[in-house]
């Protein structure tokens, strides 16, 4: 433990790995909610178009990211109200033009490759720079901030669109809200875990803490300990074994999701025969009742 | 409801008598994809009173209620909320709406507590801990639908039923003035709609405006002052609530008012008041 930390370069990735970790559940567990479990992926594609466009006009690729995918975010947003498709359709759409654009711009770029895509890929956390560190810190500090701020408003969001409506929230800026901080995440954990696997740590580690919870704030604290622990014990694993640090913390989270399902189902097999005693007169579906749906998107995002 | 949230609502409100109405709906059209669901539909819901929409299915009842709600734009006419126009009223914390049905999202769990206490998003300071007088309101919500002891668990866990009471628990958390329910016996067993009845009751005593949306009035039909018949988007009755004769006053009988269009497949199916039926808890 003391000789990574020994090492500059460890220091500053195991800030930037704990802050993606405990940021990105915190708007996972919202986008989880609102079935919007693939929008990290969907953004994380768009990303590396901007990662591109910066290369390609010699600014810095985080910003052009951070534009672009916040672009990307509210443009997902419109699709889904006005062309009343499935949220999949407009993410769909986003996946294929983000990548291809990403790709195209690179080859544009002098100097660059789709070599130089691949770091933003699956990132590359080794290589975090001090200034990296900073724009991680503020926007991780920004995003949590906002869920502290319009938390109670989004769980309304996030539970029905309707019920927002009729108790006067601006839902139309809710929404934008909820992307748009998505996207801002999905920059933050970019240089992390990589674009392709950004949305595993906004989404497993909520579906992990959801198969033991019974309460909104509960699972969303309980997301953000897996999501730091897993960060952090990822990283700390591919120092000392040397493989890739992204792919090493999102195995990690997968490998809690399957524990917590194991466990959930213990907790709930003896749980559930005592609820359905105490319940017994009051209807049949006792039993069967505390078991989560099993068809939720986020369990297959990687 | 404490004596004081009574005077409170009163002194905000001014006196009842010269209080604009509730709800003011004049000429109201929606068309989804421009099929027409509301033709013109003038209502005036004066505070205080308890009114059902009734009709078929498809007749529009459920939309004229999001339209007074704003959740579904009006395509022409107007809609004015305790005398002011829809896009300018902002006393939400006044309207308590009772969807149709819970729904629990993408599986993320929440307590019965935590939603209910979501009732009270409209006045809620942010950042800040709930009040004393906060916590209060959601725990007599909570004994008001007969929960308290169910409060720390999960909704997705509850019957179709309970979950109909957390909703309406949810809607009493913010001390509304004015409910607005949504099918609200659909899909719910007989105990669970004796209990959402006394509730109902007890909000009519209080005062409350609250506008239902049925498809029969079942156990509420004495509480009813007043019956409005939804047919084809257009308004077919509006008047004394329809009283049942004859066969029909049978109990437990599935009351189908004659103005309604009985002949179509989706006009004669009437919601079976079937003793311990339950809405899927997800989908």
């Amino acid at each position: 433990m003391t000789e990574m930390l020994s090492y500059d370069f460890m220091q500053r990735a195991l800030i930037a790995a704990a802050l993606v970790g405990l940021v990105a559940p915190v708007i996972g567990t919202f986008l989880v909610q609102r079935r919007l479990a693939l929008l990290g992926d969907g953004i994380g594609h768009v990303a590396l178009t901007g990662v591109a466009l910066g290369f390609l006009t010699g600014t810095s690729p985080v910003l052009s990211a951070l534009i672009v995918s916040a672009l990307g975010a509210a443009a997902i947003e419109l699709v889904r109200v006005r062309a009343r498709t499935g949220g999949d359709v407009a993410l769909a759409l986003l996946f294929y033009g983000g990548i291809a654009g990403g790709v195209l711009l690179i080859g544009l770029a002098p100097g660059a490759n789709n070599a130089t895509l691949t770091a933003f890929l699956f990132g590359s956390v080794s290589s975090v720079s001090e200034e990296d560190v900073a724009v991680v810190i503020g926007l991780a500090v920004l995003v949590v901030a906002v869920i502290a701020y319009f938390g109670r408003e989004l769980f309304v969001l996030c539970m029905d669109e309707d019920t927002a409506r009729a108790a006067g929230l601006p839902v139309r800026f809710l929404s934008l809200l909820v992307s748009i901080t998505a996207a801002v995440t999905v920059v933050i954990s970019m240089r992390v875990v990589g674009v392709l696997m950004v949305s595993a740590l906004m989404v497993v580690p909520v579906v992990a803490a959801q198969q033991l919870t019974r309460s909104f704030r509960v699972t969303a604290a309980l997301a953000v300990a897996i999501g730091v622990l897993s960060a952090v014990g990822g990283l700390s694993t591919a120092f000392y074994v040397d493989v890739a640090p992204g792919a090493a913390i999102v195995l990690l989270t997968l490998a809690v999701f399957a524990v917590a399902v194991t466990a959930g189902r213990l907790v709930r097999s003896r749980g559930g025969r005592a609820a359905g005693e105490r319940t017994a007169p009051g209807g049949g579906k006792g039993a069967a009742v505390g078991t989560m749906p099993q068809d939720e998107p986020g369990s297959v995002t990687t | 409801m404490t004596s004081e949230t009574t005077t409170a609502r009163g002194a905000a409100a001014g006196d009842p008598a010269s209080a604009p109405p509730a709800f003011r709906v004049e000429g109201a059209v929606v068309a989804y994809d421009r099929d027409p669901v509301l033709r013109g539909v003038d209502l005036t819901v004066p505070r205080g009173q308890t009114l059902a929409i009734l009709g078929a299915n498809g007749s529009g009842k459920s939309t004229l209620m999001r339209a007074m709600l704003g959740i579904t734009p009006v395509a022409a006419g107007t809609v004015e909320v305790h005398g002011t126009p829809l896009r300018r009223f902002r006393d939400w914390n006044r309207i308590g709406y009772v969807p149709q049905r819970l729904f629990v999202g993408g599986g993320v769990p929440a307590t019965v507590r935590e939603v209910v206490a979501s009732g009270q998003i409209s006045t809620r300071r942010r950042l800040h801990r709930a009040t004393r007088e906060e916590r209060a309101a959601v725990q007599e919500a909570l004994e008001a639908v007969g929960l308290a002891d169910r409060a720390r668990a999960a909704v997705h866990e509850l019957s179709g039923g309970q979950q109909q009471r957390v909703l309406i628990a949810r809607a009493l958390a913010g001390r509304p003035d004015t409910f607005l329910m949504d099918e609200p016996m659909a899909g719910v067993d007989a105990e669970n709609q004796l209990a959402l009845a006394s509730a109902i009751a007890r909000l009519r005593e209080d005062g409350t405006t609250v506008v239902l949306v049925l498809h029969e009035t079942g156990p509420l039909e004495t509480l009813i002052e007043r019956a409005v018949v939804l047919s084809h988007g257009e308004i077919a009755h509006d008047g004394a609530a329809p009283r049942p004769t004859g066969d029909c006053a049978r109990p437990g009988h599935d009351h189908v008012h004659p103005h309604e269009d009985g002949a179509g497949p989706a006009g004669g199916v009437a919601l079976p008041m079937v003793t311990g039926a339950e809405v899927p808890r997800r989908d």
